[in-house]
């Protein structure tokens, strides 16, 4: 019967929460034989909850599981479930840091005002091919970004890898989502630019007039 | 005893004092034999504290040469290069820590000048090619840029606030909180005065909740500016990376006090 729900709910809910879901099944499961039928109650309830949670929003688990309803089960359950416990579940699992120059699987951020780039999603967006001879893109590369579950080609205006003197070094890998004949997708990008892409004229001409700071 | 008192004048100098003479005053005769003028005794020169502070100079940290065995030559030709080049430009001195605006020319940015202002958090580099990465935090971005201090596309370069701060390298304000770095671009210079010693700021910086760059708590990078708000129990395990053997190593050992003596000697001949 466990297995049943953890599969159901597996179904519904997104694969990032893959693991903590899995632990909490196998968890209930290793209480013993004794506990499984008490176990399976408040267990299947967490998960379904945290079903129904998670398919509307971003956040799921906390929000449904209280306090009080985690210091019960952790009582029925006997075992600590306390790195589930509290409004925000920490998930520990690591995570590399941002990637320096940007190539295939680099997770990067997305800084005009199209929708496509702001609307969370439960998945950063990733470079998954580089226009380049060398499969490293630099500033002033086009890139192919893998967003909400669709393709969109993007130009890099800024990585984290130093590059010549005198040109800058941002903090995060930036990247402004344009069309396949060049045309940007927003009207407006806050965040700074070199000023190094004006040397590369063409599709490039259109993403600088959209640009306010120059760096 | 004219060592002790060496910014007296020295007898000898004294006009119409025989050598033989032991005592300032007492006899005095002109060559002729009458009695000679007084002459009142050398008045002490008072050493007055702001004046030895002016004439404390700054040496650049990019003239003092690496140590190795490369031959001295080719330092001094270097060294030639870049006093050379101070005089058609003038480099300030500022230190990591200080805030500076930095006037580029660039074919690229509109009105062919690029002005940019950040706080100083490294310099490196040695002879002509001497470096020096600025940082500041623009629209939630952070951004730095590395410049060459003897490159002649900087047009000027401005010390908006000279200051020092606790630690020779700020890189971990990248992973402190973005306020640390933020400068406003139209900043107005704070004056410092000629004599003044050099403010340091002993600002104990917040940090970003880890994971980090760098791990800072350890003692390799010898961190004083950051206020570590870990667990007592991280901080030991830190501890477990020290190497107290480092400071007695005598091979690492680079006295530069000679070698900074030789370079001054070389500037004042040479300006």
């Amino acid at each position: 019967m466990l297995r049943c729900a953890a599969q159901r709910a597996s179904g519904d809910r997104p694969s990032g929460l893959g693991s903590v879901r899995q632990r909490s099944g196998r968890g209930a499961g290793r209480a013993g034989g004794a506990l499984r039928s008490g176990g399976r109650g408040p267990a299947a309830v967490l998960r379904m909850r945290a079903g129904a949670a998670a398919g509307g929003s971003a956040f799921p688990l906390g929000e449904w599981v209280t306090r009080i309803q985690m210091a019960l089960l952790n009582r029925r359950l006997g075992l600590s479930l306390t790195h589930l416990s509290g409004t925000v579940i920490q998930r520990h699992f690591s995570i590399t840091g941002a990637c320096r120059a940007i190539q295939k699987l680099t997770r990067v951020r997305v800084v005009d005002n199209s929708a496509l780039g702001n609307t969370p999603y439960h998945r950063p967006p990733k470079c998954i091919h580089v226009y380049n001879k060398t499969g490293v893109g630099k500033v002033g590369d086009t890139i192919l970004l893998a967003i909400k579950g669709e393709k969109k080609k993007a130009l890099i205006v800024g990585h984290k890898m130093p590059g010549p003197t005198m040109t800058p070094r941002f903090d995060s890998n930036n990247v402004v989502l344009i069309e396949d004949n060049g045309n940007p997708i927003g009207t407006r990008i806050k965040t700074p630019i070199p000023c190094i892409l004006r040397q590369r004229e063409g599709k490039v001409s259109k993403v600088l007039a959209i640009a306010r700071n120059f760096v | 005893m004219a060592a002790a008192c060496g910014r007296l004048v020295p007898r000898s100098a004294v006009a119409g004092l025989p050598a033989r003479c032991f005592s300032f005053s007492g006899y005095r005769s002109n060559s002729d034999g009458k009695p000679a003028k007084f002459q009142p005794p050398p008045k002490p020169v008072i050493i007055d504290k702001q004046k030895q502070r002016e004439e404390r100079r700054f040496l650049s940290p990019e003239f003092i040469p690496p140590r190795g065995r490369t031959d001295p030559l080719k330092y001094y030709i270097e060294r030639k290069d870049m006093i050379q080049r101070r005089k058609v430009f003038s480099i300030p001195e500022f230190y990591v820590g200080s805030i500076l605006a930095v006037t580029t020319a660039d074919p690229y940015a509109s009105g062919k000048v690029n002005r940019f202002v950040g706080i100083c958090i490294q310099r490196g580099g040695k002879g002509l090619g001497a470096t020096f990465v600025l940082r500041n935090v623009i629209e939630d971005q952070g951004v730095e840029i590395r410049y060459e201090l003897y490159s002649p596309r900087i047009q000027a370069i401005e010390v908006l606030k000279l200051e020092k701060r606790l630690d020779d390298n700020l890189l971990y304000l990248r992973d402190a909180l973005p306020e640390y770095s933020t400068f406003d671009m139209n900043m107005k210079p704070v004056s410092h005065l000629e004599h003044e010693e050099i403010p340091v700021n002993k600002l104990q910086v917040r940090m970003k909740p880890k994971p980090w760059s760098k791990r800072w708590e350890r003692p390799k990078y010898n961190v004083k500016g950051i206020k570590f708000e870990l667990p007592e129990k991280k901080m030991q395990e830190a501890q477990k990376w020290s190497q107290p053997w480092l400071e007695f190593d005598m091979l690492r050992e680079y006295d530069t006090s000679k070698i900074e003596e030789k370079i001054w000697r070389e500037k004042d001949l040479q300006s």
